[in-house]
């Protein structure tokens, strides 16, 4: 006799049944609609056509991460294969002064922003832990705590609050903050918080929840009984699902609530419904814990092939135009690969550097100690 | 000079703090119109408005976390956590993210969060609000760690809290906040990294910080009439220690009683004194000994007064020591 102490059945939203905005079928139809279909007035066939070369561009990478962690050039990689539409149209969408926080997946994000992807390689390879600037191009860095991400974003949307930079009415100073995370993030009192705070302080914060349908091994029917959309709602925080594998539907959506939380009008959480094709990182096995039938549904519904459709059907690109991509996605997937292993290890004694920003006796000691523990091998190299 | 309560010269020193700087911005659970439990904000919210002093919802980790991401925006908040035994819930923000954000970074950015936690025991409290878990924070990298004795050092020190680039826990002693003393609001008495001897002997080095350290200065008066001359050493900082002082201290006394609410095993008394004896080992006259908390939940408050370190516990430890 089995214990009814859960259930097993998919979760309700877990399946298409919930509306969702969706601008681009996966037959690659475009699809009117009267409240988001104006954000892509600025989408013209150049803009299409970069939307394409991008997400080709996200998944080369993707590819080669795999592939080198496999060869035992990186540690670990987060895959980020089947989520590309969410990435380009999400990190596009945002403006230079938006200020994002992601997990540790966000691959397709980060190189919107400008970091290069050799740089997001390092971390994985284990030279540092992220590598780039967060205030260079305001891309914070990989935050792998689930949902810990979640509470900084609103608290710098709330800095942003006190220096007047919402509300205004002026484009180039109005700023969101987006934080990105999982399905599996939504468990955590962490998110939980943020959303209490968000909406307590009216916070210009957008929640963007990449709901890829996994969280490692575990279903989205273990994190929710209700489409995750609806998850901010019981906080005060409205919501609303898009198709994540529509690069035009997450570009519109994502616009549309920026601009709605840049105004002043206070957190918003979107859900982009999406799917992890790969692993979750290269330490796990998929085939343990999902059949091959679902990924299969999901193949079908892949975000390039269905704008691919679109570039080719409308004629707005061309057979040079398809290979120029895959030539630039293998030349950059070259360099990338080059970068990657000729990345020196860092000096011993560079670990010791960061730890605090001011001097701390403690550290100062130890660094001295290295340092005299590492040149004794030195000097018996000369006697010798 | 001023004379301050402990509490009244924490307050002084954030408000000298928020006057200086208008990124200074107060956090915590009742701190606005109520002023704290412990009424150390008292007044503030009135004259800096909700925006500086800010009343958050009942979630540590969120108050934590939130203000990891102020400081990112380039403000320096200073939040309140109510009682020592209440921290626990952001430990996972403290630990995985603010301890870690500038080594995460490579320096190129700041969290300049301070927070504030009233601990330790003494005040006839139920559970979670007596606690002293400063060894947990002292152990990991990227905190720095004071906890002032008196008033003089409570104004200066929040206020070379908050000027730190690095997260900095202030451990409050919160059974003396209501113990005056003279407040020089002109002349900071030294960094909040220094131990200081606050009151000099030649025959054993007792070596307090925080709540413990007006007991250790009555031990010493005690054990004067003895004939015993103690080194009163008050640490100020847990993290990094002071080690030059303590050891010169050690050196000249040979001698050394270290004291603490907390729990003896694995505390920080135990680091003390593996140092200690790494550094002045020939000068040693007796094994370091400590005399502290046991291992134990704190027990019931009714039950206190023979958990905590007293007069005649730390006197009994420095009989010990002399008996060598």
């Amino acid at each position: 006799m089995s214990i009814a102490t859960s259930s097993n059945a998919p979760a309700p939203g877990g399946t298409d049944e919930v509306p969702m905005v969706q601008l681009l079928t996966p037959e690659g139809t475009r699809v009117d609609d009267p409240e988001y279909g104006k954000y892509l007035d600025d989408v013209d066939d150049a803009k299409l056509r970069d939307f394409y070369r991008q997400m080709v561009l996200v998944r080369r990478v993707d590819n080669e991460g795999t592939a080198l962690q496999r060869q035992g050039q990186l540690g670990l990689w987060a895959p980020v294969l089947g989520q590309e539409a969410t990435q380009i149209g999400t990190g596009l969408a945002a403006r230079p002064q938006d200020y994002i926080f992601p997990t540790y997946r966000e691959h397709g994000v980060a190189m919107m922003r400008g970091v290069p992807p050799e740089t997001l390689l390092g971390m994985f390879r284990g030279v540092s832990h992220g590598g780039w600037d967060p205030t260079e191009n305001n891309f914070h860095l990989y935050t792998i705590v689930i949902a810990s991400q979640t509470l900084h974003a609103v608290g710098y949307a709330m800095g942003v609050q006190r220096d007047g930079a919402v509300g205004t009415g002026d484009p180039d100073r109005d700023t969101a903050v987006m934080a990105f995370f999982g399905d599996g993030a939504t468990s955590q009192g962490d998110m939980n918080e943020a959303l209490v705070f968000a909406a307590s302080y009216n916070a210009p914060v957008l929640f963007l929840c990449q709901n890829n349908q996994w969280a490692i091994s575990e279903p989205l029917s273990r994190q929710t009984r209700i489409p995750l959309y609806r998850r901010g709602e019981g906080f005060g925080v409205p919501g609303v699902r898009v198709d994540g594998n529509d690069v035009l539907a997450v570009y519109a959506v994502t616009q549309a609530n920026l601009e709605r939380v840049r105004a002043g009008e206070g957190p918003r959480l979107v859900e982009s419904f999406t799917y992890r094709m790969g692993a979750h990182t290269t330490a796990d096995d998929p085939t343990k814990y999902r059949t091959a039938a679902d990924v299969e549904v999901w193949r079908r519904r892949d975000p390039i092939d269905r704008l691919r459709i679109l570039l080719e059907t409308d004629g707005i690109a061309d057979k040079e135009f398809f290979t120029a991509v895959d030539d630039e996605a293998d030349e950059l997937a070259a360099r990338v690969r080059s970068a990657c292993v000729n990345m020196p290890d860092p000096d011993p004694t560079s670990m010791f550097e960061h730890a605090y920003n001011g001097p701390h006796s403690l550290v100062d000691e130890e660094k001295a100690w290295m340092t005299d523990y590492l040149e004794s091998f030195a000097s018996e190299g000369e006697v010798d | 000079m001023e004379k301050l309560a402990i509490a009244k010269a924490l307050t002084a020193g954030m408000r000298k703090a928020m006057d200086d700087d208008a990124k200074v911005v107060l956090m915590g659970e009742d701190i606005g119109p109520l002023g704290g439990v412990f009424r150390v904000t008292e007044g503030l919210q009135k004259d800096f408005g909700p925006d500086r002093v800010i009343d958050t919802p009942l979630a540590e980790s969120g108050i934590v976390g939130t203000a990891i991401g102020l400081s990112l925006r380039g403000y320096r908040p200073v939040v309140e956590i109510q009682f020592d035994g209440f921290v626990f819930p952001a430990y996972d923000q403290i630990v995985t993210q603010l301890a870690k954000m500038a080594n995460r970074s490579m320096g190129t950015v700041k969290v300049p969060v301070v927070l504030r936690i009233p601990y330790g025991g003494g005040l006839g409290s139920p559970e979670h609000h007596s606690e002293s878990p400063e060894a947990l924070f002292s152990h990991v990298a990227g905190l720095r760690i004071i906890s002032p004795s008196n008033a003089n050092d409570a104004y200066w020190m929040i206020q070379q809290a908050i000027q730190d680039d690095d997260p900095v826990i202030v451990f409050e002693p919160k059974r003396r906040y209501w113990a005056k003393g003279d407040v020089d609001l002109e002349q900071p008495p030294c960094d909040m990294h220094a131990a200081r001897v606050v009151k000099p002997g030649s025959d054993v080095t007792l070596l307090a910080y925080g709540p413990l350290v007006q007991t250790s200065l009555d031990a010493a008066a005690a054990a004067e009439q003895d004939g015993v001359n103690i080194e009163v050493l008050d640490l100020r900082s847990l993290s990094p220690l002071d080690m030059p002082t303590i050891a010169e201290s050690v050196k000249r006394t040979g001698r050394l009683v270290i004291t603490h609410e907390a729990p003896v095993f694995s505390g920080l008394g135990g680091e003390i004194a593996a140092r200690v004896t790494e550094q002045c080992f020939y000068h040693l006259e007796a094994p370091v000994l400590r005399v502290g908390g046991f291992h134990l939940p704190y027990p019931p408050s009714r039950l206190e007064d023979h958990y905590l370190p007293d007069l005649d516990r730390i006197l009994d430890g420095v009989d010990r020591a002399m008996a060598y």
